[in-house]
């Protein structure tokens, strides 16, 4: 069963040059229990999309279920009951901590705010989560700069697990740490999943990371989403453009076996009030005039949805 | 028998947490220039409020600092009046030493008043944005327009001179500094990865400023009180000299200094006195200040 279903969801910022579709129409679903990646260069809207979805930011249009229940528009009383039950882990450990609270009083803080607990259980609990989240007894009460970046994403993920969420947006929570912490962080966060049988939305731009953790992926550009499908279908047979100059950027350690480096031209386009049509196509070296109908996702292979009009061409289909 | 020992576990700096108050006073306590500065200021603070008690004259029974010889007009500085005597024959040192409270005092009081105002409107500024940020900020742009003593001025002369309203008009005249920079602490701060988390987890409103943004926008503005101290502390007096801040028979440094430059040809000491004590108090307060700029200055950190 999908816990988090998302409809047309759109968040628009107003600037003064215009209005910007930071989310434009994205649709897709995250089953329980597994990770749904999302991937795309900076800017594309991935973590603006993160946040939407669990109430950090209001969505502009479009439908959030979360099990089953619309929560696009929360009451007051149901936000509340809502982010306990959606959380986020941040990009960057150093600035997600507040730097004038120990390790211990980050923790209970989101305890103690839920009022479900007494005095001496607020303790147990915050110490349970920092065993969970595999930091040491005696690092209770340091404070975020005494940490080095691991232990305080460590930090990070017992704050969000302590009021023990379903749903947690990973927002980038690698990205800002070296690659051996990498590994250890990316291990706890699956290592939890299986024991709390958690749903993630694994946002990166890490190809690598994302391969290793998700179970689907989504891929996304100037706040669309162009291709979706599992994980291994999506490695093995990129359809959209876009996505094939992405994973061509992957570097590959096989000298035999190199794959040719897809270089895309020109800039991106602006995301402040987008032309209809394909937004990859001033980039794509397959565009055509056709391209400027718009276009949505559509089933290319079961399960696998690519939003481009000369999928077949380019694919042999 | 062997006596228990009690070991007494010495602090060091690194057992403080940086930017803490702690952290700042033990910074205070170690650093031998604040500490003179300190000593400097809780040395003229307890003689200025203690100076009723013991610097009374023996014969008429009359309070030094007021008690008129006309004998000792113009005296210079002797064994029975170290500092000398002014233009109608009171006794500087007494004058000087009494006049202490009102510099040292208008500086604190004045600063409290500004620092209060100004992070109040500063925050509600920051945190609410729009048309509060731009009401608020345009507000104390008209008081910014003005030079600050101007400004100080017109107050004090608006409401008459007076130990409490020039306290007032200082006040005053010193919010926009403070407010801007808390203004612009909070904005950071609010658009910060940890009050988002705040958010996340249900935290109020109200406590997500008290206790996530506050408390992080605050060592600038501790740092600015410390110096903001001596600085109005020279302006109560510049004040004082103008004739707009205490008046006259108080022996309030500024004003001191105003009655005597008639005399500054012939009796410099008359001057030279409460300038010299103008001019330690400022240098004390900034010293402290220092230290104080230092401690929370994580980059300065040894």
């Amino acid at each position: 069963m999908a816990l988090i279903e998302i409809e047309h969801l759109k968040k628009y910022f107003p600037s003064s040059r215009g209005t910007v579709h930071a989310v434009d129409d994205v649709t897709f679903n995250i089953e329980e229990g597994s990770t749904m990646g999302l991937v795309g260069e900076s800017g594309c809207g991935k973590s603006t999309l993160g946040r939407t979805i669990i109430h950090l930011l209001e969505s502009t249009d479009g439908v959030i279920r979360f099990n089953g229940e619309d929560v696009t528009h929360p009451s007051k009383h149901k936000l509340r009951e809502l982010r306990e039950n959606m959380q986020i882990i941040f990009q960057d450990p150093y600035s997600s901590l507040n730097p004038r609270m120990t390790v211990m009083d980050t923790i209970m803080e989101p305890l103690k705010l839920s009022k479900k607990f007494s005095k001496a259980e607020l303790q147990k609990e915050a110490d349970k989560m920092m065993d969970l989240a595999g930091i040491e007894k005696r690092l209770r009460m340091s404070y975020p700069h005494e940490l080095d970046g691991g232990r305080r994403q460590r930090v990070g993920i017992a704050r969000a697990l302590a009021l023990n969420p379903k749903f947690i947006v990973c927002d980038e929570p690698v990205s800002a740490l070296d690659v051996s912490i990498q590994a250890q962080i990316l291990n706890l966060l699956m290592d939890l999943q299986h024991e709390r049988k958690l749903t993630y939305m694994f946002v990166t731009h890490d190809l690598s990371v994302v391969r290793h953790i998700s179970s689907h992926i989504c891929v996304m550009y100037l706040g669309q989403m162009v291709e979706t499908s599992e994980t291994d279908e999506l490695f093995e047979r990129p359809m959209h453009p876009y996505t094939k100059a992405l994973l061509s950027a992957i570097p590959t350690t096989d000298i035999h076996n190199r794959t040719e480096r897809i270089l895309l031209k020109g800039e991106i386009t602006s995301p402040i009030n987008p032309k209809p049509g394909c937004r990859f196509a001033a980039r794509c070296p397959y565009a055509d005039e056709q391209c400027a109908q718009p276009v949505g996702l559509h089933e290319v292979t079961p399960g696998h949805f690519v939003s481009c009009c000369h999928v077949k061409e380019i694919n042999d289909l | 028998m062997s006596k228990t020992e009690t070991k007494k576990v010495k602090k060091t700096a690194a057992s403080y947490k940086p930017g803490s108050l702690r952290y700042i006073w033990y910074k205070l306590r170690h650093t031998p220039t604040a500490v003179i500065g300190m000593c400097f200021v809780v040395t003229l603070f307890i003689l200025s409020f203690a100076s009723p008690y013991f610097l009374i004259d023996e014969r008429s029974g009359q309070p030094m600092w007021q008690y008129i010889d006309m004998r000792n007009m113009n005296a210079l500085p002797s064994a029975e009046h170290l500092f000398g005597c002014d233009e109608i024959g009171r006794d500087i040192l007494a004058r000087v030493l009494y006049g202490a409270r009102y510099t040292m005092s208008i500086g604190i009081f004045s600063t409290t008043v500004s620092l209060l105002f100004g992070m109040l409107l500063g925050s509600i500024a920051g945190y609410f944005g729009g048309h509060v940020d731009n009401f608020i900020m345009r507000c104390l742009d008209v008081f910014q327009a003005f030079p600050g003593i101007l400004l100080a001025i017109t107050i004090s002369a608006t409401l008459g001179p007076g130990f409490e309203k020039i306290i007032i008009s200082l006040g005053i005249s010193g919010i926009p500094g403070y407010a801007r920079m808390m203004r612009a602490n909070i904005l950071s701060i609010r658009g910060s990865e940890y009050a988002e988390a705040a958010l996340s987890i249900n935290c109020p409103t109200s406590r997500i400023i008290a206790k996530h943004i506050i408390p992080n926008a605050m060592s600038p503005l501790i740092v600015q009180t410390a110096m903001g101290i001596a600085a109005s502390g020279l302006m109560a007096s510049s004040l004082s000299f103008l004739g707009f801040g205490v008046q006259a028979p108080t022996p309030e440094w500024g004003s001191m200094l105003a009655s005597a430059r008639n005399f500054i040809r012939n009796y410099p000491h008359l001057c030279l006195f409460p300038g010299i004590f103008i001019m330690l108090t400022v240098i004390s307060y900034n010293l402290i200040g220092d230290t104080v700029r230092d401690a929370l200055d994580p980059k300065l950190k040894d």
